[in-house]
């Protein structure tokens, strides 16, 4: 149920909507709930809406972290 | 942001030797004896585990412990009575998602059969889809059933305030939207709290209310949350990060999902909730009982739009089946393996407790993905 997927936005359909796209699969969706969501942004899908922008720089340093991670020595 | 970033959203979370690596630090990071308990409220995570085999990389006393963050999971039996109740009135047609179809009633009933005995219910994706059926159908009272944690509940927002600008005479919804932070005080509160070390908290229902959302929990009963993502790297960082704040004694709110949820959350989907929306003073869940302020209602503003008020549905409690153990499932009492209709009597096909019927519901994944690695039963003396 609030299982939600990320997908990149394609287009925009003005005023609330826009295309979005994983692995070749396409969704109209909902921007309503966000404010300044851009072609080329990552954006999570739920129930026709999506909900937040992903963080491309956050991601990243995730990873990051997680490589600093398995290499961290004993808590 | 470019189309030629660098992020593959989902692959780059999926990564085999770094799931290892992190495997290897969770291990480190255990205790030297004794259980580690973590919740995973959110049933995203529960089939995550299940289907990513996430428990095969897990030290053996390390035990996840299935949350009650399933919507259907937690609806009692009286609330799908009602819908179906409204189904079967002649000009009512009841939209909703596809998992509320499947959760068995009473009278061995569900949306899903009554739609098959005449009742007119249609399965939707999404709550602006149950607003053009009633754009579309004119002559039809068309009902949204609408469950859901905070993830699902803005959109219920959305569809509301566009019937309202519309002007839209034949929509109405019966709300039932829950609160995730309600829950967890009630699991770790009451007669018999849960024994459990601390949560891994929802991904996508925070990226709505932010971490922030949690402070009381963390605080009130000394236990750590760490939010986490769907990925299987998203959910070993958050293992490792809820087993270092234990080892150094800690209980604060860290969030592992910080690509897509932050401390104050998606303000203007809360915005657009608090508009039309106000708690309820007592809800029944399967498991947990009736909680105070755990779910919402619709506000005075949208009264005209509130199906309970439009029908005048007043809300009759109903006992889960006898042998059913949904509600110690949810509550991480039991695990599904230990109810005795699991997998016999009680199978995705054949559901007679809800936890069977959503993918993210603890029986459902347990089946799909983790049976495999149960013991086998002995084989009956021929």
């Amino acid at each position: 149920m609030c299982l939600a997927t990320p997908a990149r936005i394609a287009q925009l359909l003005p005023p609330t909507d826009a295309w979005v796209e994983l692995d070749g699969v396409r969704q109209r969706v909902s921007l309503a709930l966000l404010d300044d969501a851009q072609v080329g942004d990552y954006v999570i899908v739920h129930v026709g809406f999506a909900l937040q922008v992903i963080d491309e720089a956050e991601a990243l340093a995730t990873l990051a972290l997680l490589r600093q991670i398995q290499g961290a020595p004993h808590p | 942001m470019s189309s030629a970033s660098r992020l593959d959203a989902l692959e780059d979370f999926r990564d085999l030797p770094l799931a290892q690596g992190l495997a290897r630090a969770i291990a480190q990071a255990m205790p030297e004896t004794g259980e580690v308990r973590l919740m995973e409220f959110c049933g995203g995570h529960t089939h995550a585990l299940a289907r990513h085999g996430l428990e095969d990389l897990l030290p053996e006393r390390l035990q996840l412990i299935h949350g009650p963050g399933c919507p259907v999971c937690v609806l009692p039996i009286g609330r799908v009575d009602q819908a179906i109740a409204l189904a079967q009135q002649p000009e009512v047609t009841v939209c909703t998602y596809g998992d509320v179809l499947r959760v068995p009633a009473s009278d061995r009933l569900s949306l899903r059969k009554a739609q098959a005995l005449g009742a007119q219910v249609r399965m939707v994706t999404s709550p602006l889809q149950a607003l053009q059926w009633a754009r579309e159908h004119p002559d039809r009272e068309v009902v949204f059933l609408a469950i859901g944690f905070e993830t699902t509940t803005p959109p219920t927002a959305v569809a509301l305030l566009q019937a309202q600008a519309e002007g839209l005479p034949n929509f109405s919804v019966l709300c039932h939207h829950v609160l995730t932070p309600a829950a967890m005080h009630a699991i770790l509160s009451g007669p018999r709290p849960a024994r459990i070390d601390g949560f891994i908290g929802p991904g996508h229902v925070s990226t709505v209310i932010g971490s922030a959302a949690y402070e009381s929990v963390a605080r009130q009963h000394r236990k750590p949350v760490v939010i986490a993502g769907f990925e299987p790297l998203d959910m070993l960082q958050a293992i490792w990060m809820l087993l270092r704040q234990r080892a150094e004694g800690r209980h604060q709110v860290e969030n592992a999902f910080t690509r897509a949820v932050t401390v104050q959350g998606n303000t203007k989907a809360q915005a657009l909730m608090q508009q039309v929306f106000a708690l309820r003073d007592a809800f029944e869940w399967r498991g947990l009982g009736t909680l105070p302020h755990s779910a919402l209602r619709l506000n005075e503003a949208f009264a005209a739009f509130d199906a309970e008020q439009r029908f005048g549905l007043a809300y009759q409690p109903v006992p889960d089946h006898k042998a059913c153990e949904c509600a110690a499932i949810v509550r991480g009492e039991k695990r599904p393996q230990a109810c005795r209709i699991f997998g016999t009597g009680c199978t995705p096909d054949q559901p007679i407790g809800a936890c069977m019927v959503s993918p993210e519901g603890a029986c459902a994944a347990h089946y799909q993905y983790g049976r495999w690695r149960d013991e086998p039963t002995p084989a009956m003396p021929s």
